[in-house]
């Protein structure tokens, strides 16, 4: 997880571009394999996914609807990762975000859209910001890993929005546990027209852009970036990493909910239980994919998104279950993973086991 | 008393019992890999594994026995795999094992529907049903929630007892206790860190399948999608409530597993007492204590740390 700012992109060329490249390869492979195993002709699935997701104007504005949410999630996981945090607790975060947002969007007082859906999005970002600072707080008072306390909390926010959606948010008569229809005012504008597709992925990109901006242009980010690497020397660099920690964890989180917000003034236009269906955990293997850095990240979340857009069509085409999809990223995931060592080590556990079985060879004869 | 109140009790704290199982046999898993230094986020996925292993084992070979051999055999091999990307190639963990979530969620959901067809018409399958022991079963109250269980859960009980053996009075525990808390301590005096670490989180995958299949076959007698729910991650919260200790995790198992059935008794009785609050509870304590509010509950030194002999 070096420095990844444009000079470094490109002298580490082999070390940024190639193993999410040989990744992503070696995972359709085997699910290739996988989806063979089910009975079915792997390259015909893998044409209707790619035909589901970019095959028409409706497909692609599906895929880059699926992304947006996606980029979002991404920047949360890559900018805590960034500051040596590993949030888990995107999914939690963005159950609070799209709360908060729901709550604006259906309480404020009757306001023009220029002043309603701001304040909608900038509640999500607080409110998955604060949930996010918990993590932070306990971490940086207490010392609580801040792994495990997010994924602890990422339960305790889906079970307050079970209460929520089935209590006080409940949309009367109460048949289904969601909540009335938000302000046509606090909803995202439709930006292509005869599609879903809307102004939500504008505000991703915008956002993407900040995080590049904030991380690689700011003194904050700087300092987030060098927390990052070595928190001890922060310290002695005068910096406050405790105070980087905290405003890392706001931040990681208010992206997580601004991808809730997303969601809900976007697509759904009202919050419901279980809407999200793990976008938060996908934000992971987006900014592991993309290397933490903005560029990785949107081409990684438009990737998943095509997935995610392509596999319903996928399953009514050849009868691979869209599940297959989780496959394919886990495996992209894992295989990124085991990629690490060579990157911090070259090729050398390789040539040790090719040393160790020469010398064998030569023994032998 | 009022003989209905005794038997609510003795219905509460049977069922208390049986929910705390398929998570008591996760954490103790956990606890051999945590001990030696490897924590396994993927419990979740490896379970889920097991759950519709133990369903294809009982629906191909006529018996849960079968099943629960299965399951014990995929979680093992998820272990291995798992192992092998966390010691030998010093993978992340974390990653690691939510990824292993991810991949238990996705293979499972696509396996079950092509194995065993759509959920509308899901075969008859072999179960584990309670097995009464001969005169201990009729001691009051205490009989029937103890000794009126499935033999799974006797051996998951058994397993508490045998763990805190193994762990503190053998050689190999000792070697994982070590392995844990300071592996290049234990790789200078001749400890192999890779196989003790291997061993352990492969003994932890294989109980993890296990506490799966209890769910599948004992708790219900089916498969459905993501039907673990998260027990998995309550596993790892019994752990750290339960500080490491097999006896501790016990305890821990038994609260959490008290909270499912009271969830399922105020839902029977359609109460509106909201239970979403009651669910909260292990995930709330258990960040309580991390932060050190009720007791400070401290990891293995080495935990999470991939271990690099060169």
């Amino acid at each position: 997880m070096e420095g990844t700012c444009k000079k470094d992109l490109i002298k580490n060329y082999t070390k940024t571009v190639i193993p999410p490249t040989v990744s992503i390869v070696l995972a359709l492979l085997v699910s290739s394999l996988i989806i063979k195993l089910m009975g079915i002709n792997p390259i015909l699935a893998f044409q209707w996914l790619f035909k589901g997701a970019l095959g028409s104007t409706n497909s692609v504005a599906e895929t880059f609807l699926k992304a947006s949410p996606l980029i979002l999630t991404g920047i949360s996981f890559a900018l805590a990762m960034r500051c040596g945090l590993f949030n888990i607790g995107a999914e939690g975060q963005l159950y609070m975000g799209a709360l908060a947002s729901t709550v604006v969007g259906l309480y404020m007082p009757p306001v023009p859209m220029f002043i309603h859906l701001p304040i909608a999005v900038a509640a999500g970002f607080i409110g998955g910001g604060l949930w996010g600072l918990v993590a932070g707080y306990l971490k940086v008072k207490f010392g609580a890993n801040e792994i495990i306390t997010t994924i602890m909390l990422n339960y305790v926010a889906l079970f307050f929005i079970g209460y929520m959606m089935h209590g006080p948010l409940l949309e009367p008569p109460g048949f289904l546990p969601q909540t009335p229809m938000v302000a046509e005012t606090a909803k995202y504008p439709k930006i292509l027209a005869g599609t879903r597709l809307h102004m939500g992925l504008i505000i991703s990109l915008i956002a993407l852009v900040m995080f590049y901006i904030l991380l690689w242009k700011t003194k904050l980010g700087y300092e987030i970036r060098v927390v990052g690497h070595n928190p001890t020397a922060a310290h002695y660099a005068g910096m406050k990493p405790n105070r980087s920690l905290l405003v890392a964890m706001f931040l990681s989180g208010g992206f997580a909910g601004m991808a809730g917000s997303n969601e809900v003034l976007g697509v759904l236009g009202r919050m419901m239980e279980h809407f999200s269906y793990g976008v938060g955990f996908d934000g992971i293997a987006v900014a592991l994919l993309g290397q933490n850095g903005p560029g990785g990240i949107l081409l990684a979340a438009i990737l998943f998104g095509a997935m995610r857009s392509g596999a319903n069509i996928m399953q009514l085409a050849t009868g691979v279950p869209v599940a297959t999809i989780y496959v394919i990223q886990a495996l992209i995931v894992i295989f990124i993973v085991c990629s690490e060592i060579f990157r911090r080590k070259g090729l050398k556990p390789f040539q040790n086991i090719m040393y160790r079985y020469r010398k064998k060879g030569v023994d032998t004869n | 008393m009022d003989s209905s109140v005794v038997q609510g009790i003795i219905n509460f704290l049977s069922a208390d019992l049986r929910l705390a199982t398929p998570i008591l046999l996760a954490a103790i898993g956990m606890i051999y890999s945590e001990r030696a230094g490897i924590v396994n986020i993927g419990a979740e996925g490896m379970m889920l594994a097991g759950a519709l292993a133990g369903v294809i084992g009982s629906f191909f070979f006529g018996s849960a026995w079968y099943g629960a051999l299965l399951a014990v055999t995929v979680g093992g091999f998820a272990g291995l795999i798992f192992g092998f990307i966390v010691i030998t190639l010093q993978g992340n963990q974390i990653v690691t094992g939510i990824a292993f979530n991810l991949l238990g969620l996705g293979l499972t959901t696509s396996f079950s529907r092509v194995i065993l067809g759509s959920t509308s018409q899901r075969p008859e399958i072999d179960s584990f049903t309670a097995v009464a022991i001969p005169l201990l079963s009729d001691i009051p109250i205490l009989g029937p929630v103890l000794f009126k269980q499935s033999i799974i859960v006797y051996f998951t009980i058994g397993m508490v007892f045998i763990t805190y053996f193994i762990l503190y009075k053998t050689t190999w525990g000792l070697k994982v206790r070590a392995v844990g808390d300071s592996p290049k301590a234990a790789d200078t005096v001749g400890v192999n860190v890779y196989f003790v670490r291997y061993q352990s989180i492969i003994i932890g995958g294989m109980l993890a399948g296990l506490g799966g299949a209890f769910i599948s076959l004992g708790l219900v007698s089916l498969f459905t999608e993501n039907m673990v729910a998260g027990r998995g991650f309550i596993a790892i919260a019994a752990v750290i409530f339960g500080k490491w200790n097999p006896f501790g995790v016990l305890l821990a198992a038994l609260l959490f597993g008290a909270g499912d059935a009271t969830v399922f008794r105020l839902q029977s009785m359609g109460t509106d007492i909201p239970y979403q609050f009651i669910r909260m509870i292990p995930y709330i304590i258990t960040i309580a204590a991390l932060a050190g509010f009720v007791g400070k509950s401290r990891a293995p030194a080495a935990s999470g740390i991939p271990y690099d002999k060169e």
